[in-house]
């Protein structure tokens, strides 16, 4: 990331600013226009959710062949939807990582292609950080802030002391809690994508199989997926062996409430030890009911501010990528046209300077 | 075209594992053995610790750091002693893997992890280390471990005695 002229900043406070923001690290494909980071004027996404059902999960090469065959149109379509011309975008915003790195080279060289034609500032903004700042589009955030990223691929507590300071004080160890859905959602049958149907099981069942909670080290943020996973196999199996019916809703509601009680309890104990002055939820699995519930039940009575936004901004849109972008114009820190998809990026090494 | 093996050139034993140290201790057996190319097929069912095997070995190869199940991303690097290429290909099929190019990180400068191998067998190297950890009930497992080829037999054969 390049440290460029301040003019830009400049113009910020000003006039207002247009970012189109490109994102193809996964499963959608999307573009969208954000005015001054938090007002979407145009989101589209476009999902590849039905054909990688058919193969039971994210298949790259798939992924990619459907982010090249609609990009452009995508891109066009946007720009006409918003009412502006092309010229009168200020930067574009593209996912530099992480994500399946074919996947993200599409986005990245459709915009490239597009500042380098507009001669625009090009802004390679990091996935989670848009998850993050998918709540910008909802409210102002207040710093210091505390985030707890929850998705397929992420599991993560994160401290922003200030705008676009990340510090990731917490992450799994193992599995992320997104994939931990799909796995024991697999080992109980639920179709593909096996979240949704275990949290709908969990909250349909009266009664809750007994599983443990792993809480690790005292005072550790991290989390452990793995050994819950294997609790969840080991009583399917033994009800298997046993030749009994396996209780899936009860199975669902226990693994469900050891997963959501975790996740509640480290995030608030985050927020009260930096002193955090909102929680926000983030990434696809704030689709889920439970951990939804419990958050707001638990943020209720400890007079936290709660943030969820919108699920069509949980989940992957560009329109988060454009919120987290507009951090780094505000800041004049830009990308040169030498980016390449990091499937590794680092959230905090993408802090602000 | 994958060469055919011959009988001579595997060789099948048993590591036997009470606990997770003694897997970390297999684990760590084969990291030490380690070098560019090396390729490493793990099987085993949901749960059976092939993730865990996989942090026991990145930890041996001196990666710092967590190392964390790659089934989403399907492939993570790290650095090591040598560069560590932890693969999963649960999420996916075999014609789905082809298009990843995992050939040329199986040739490397690195060691390759794959997790999950089994799914895709017409990918793999001719020649790799296959290790399929068997569940056996509470924290016991065995781990079979077969050499195919070049060097990974003599790793094989050279097993230390399991406890």
């Amino acid at each position: 990331m390049n440290k460029a002229s301040t003019s830009h900043t400049a113009d910020a406070a000003t006039k207002d600013v247009y970012i189109l923001a490109i994102e193809t690290s996964c499963d959608e494909t999307s573009v969208a226009i954000v005015k001054n980071g938090k007002e979407v004027i145009v989101n589209h996404v476009a999902s590849q959710i039905e054909t990688h059902k058919a193969f039971g999960g994210v298949v790259p090469e798939v992924a990619s062949r459907q982010h090249v065959e609609c990009i452009t149109l995508l891109i066009e379509q946007t720009i006409a939807e918003s009412g502006l011309q092309a010229e009168e975008l200020d930067a574009i915003a593209v996912t530099e990582g992480p994500g399946l790195v074919g996947a993200l080279l599409v986005g990245i060289m459709a915009a490239k292609a597009l500042a380098f034609a507009l001669d625009k500032p090009l802004i390679g903004t990091h996935h989670i950080a848009g998850h993050i700042y998918a709540n910008q589009l909802v409210e102002e955030i207040q710093y210091p802030a505390i985030a707890l990223v929850v998705s397929g691929g992420h599991t993560e507590i994160v401290r922003l002391e200030r705008e676009g300071r990340f510090q990731v004080i917490g992450q799994t160890r193992d599995d992320a809690v997104g994939e931990a859905y799909d796995k024991v959602a697999r080992s109980l049958g639920f179709p593909y994508p096996g979240g949704p149907h275990v949290d709908k099981a969990a909250q349909a069942s009266d009664t809750a199989t007994p599983l443990p909670r792993v809480w690790l080290e005292e005072g550790s943020y991290d989390f452990s997926l793995s050994g819950l996973k294997s609790a969840v196999l080991n009583v399917v199996n033994q009800s298997r062996m046993k030749n009994e019916e396996v209780d899936s809703g009860s199975i669902a509601r226990g693994f469900q409430d050891s997963v959501v009680e975790v996740l509640v309890a480290k995030a608030v104990r985050a927020v009260h030890e930096y002193g955090g002055k909102q929680l926000l939820l983030c990434g696809g699995v704030a689709a889920n009911g439970g951990l939804r519930k419990a958050l707001q039940a638990s943020c209720e009575a400890q007079q936290i501010p709660l943030v969820i936004p919108p699920m069509k901004y949980c989940t992957d849109n560009a329109a988060m990528i454009g919120a987290a972008a507009y951090v780094k114009w505000t800041h004049g820190e830009f990308s040169d046209l030498f980016i390449k998809g990091e499937p590794g990026m680092s959230l905090e090494a993408w802090s602000v300077q | 075209m994958k060469k055919d093996v011959q009988a001579d050139e595997t060789l099948i034993r048993q590591w036997i594992s009470h606990s997770e140290a003694d897997t970390a201790a297999l684990a760590e057996y084969f990291a030490k053995l380690a070098h560019p190319g090396t390729v490493i097929a793990l099987d085993g069912d949901l749960g059976a610790g092939k993730t865990k095997f996989s942090q026991s070995f990145a930890a041996a190869l001196g990666v710092k750091g967590i190392v964390n199940s790659p089934t989403f991303t399907l492939i993570k690097e790290y650095e090591g002693r040598l560069p560590l290429y932890h693969m999963d290909v649960y999420r996916i099929s075999q014609d789905e893997a082809e298009d990843l190019g995992l050939e040329e990180y199986f040739e490397g400068a690195g060691v390759s992890l794959v997790e999950w191998a089994s799914i895709i067998p017409d990918l793999l190297p001719t020649y790799i280390l296959h290790l399929r950890i068997e569940h056996t009930g509470g924290d016991a497992r065995i781990i079979h471990c077969e050499g195919i080829g070049t060097p990974y037999t003599e790793w094989v054969a050279n097993l230390p005695v399991s406890q």
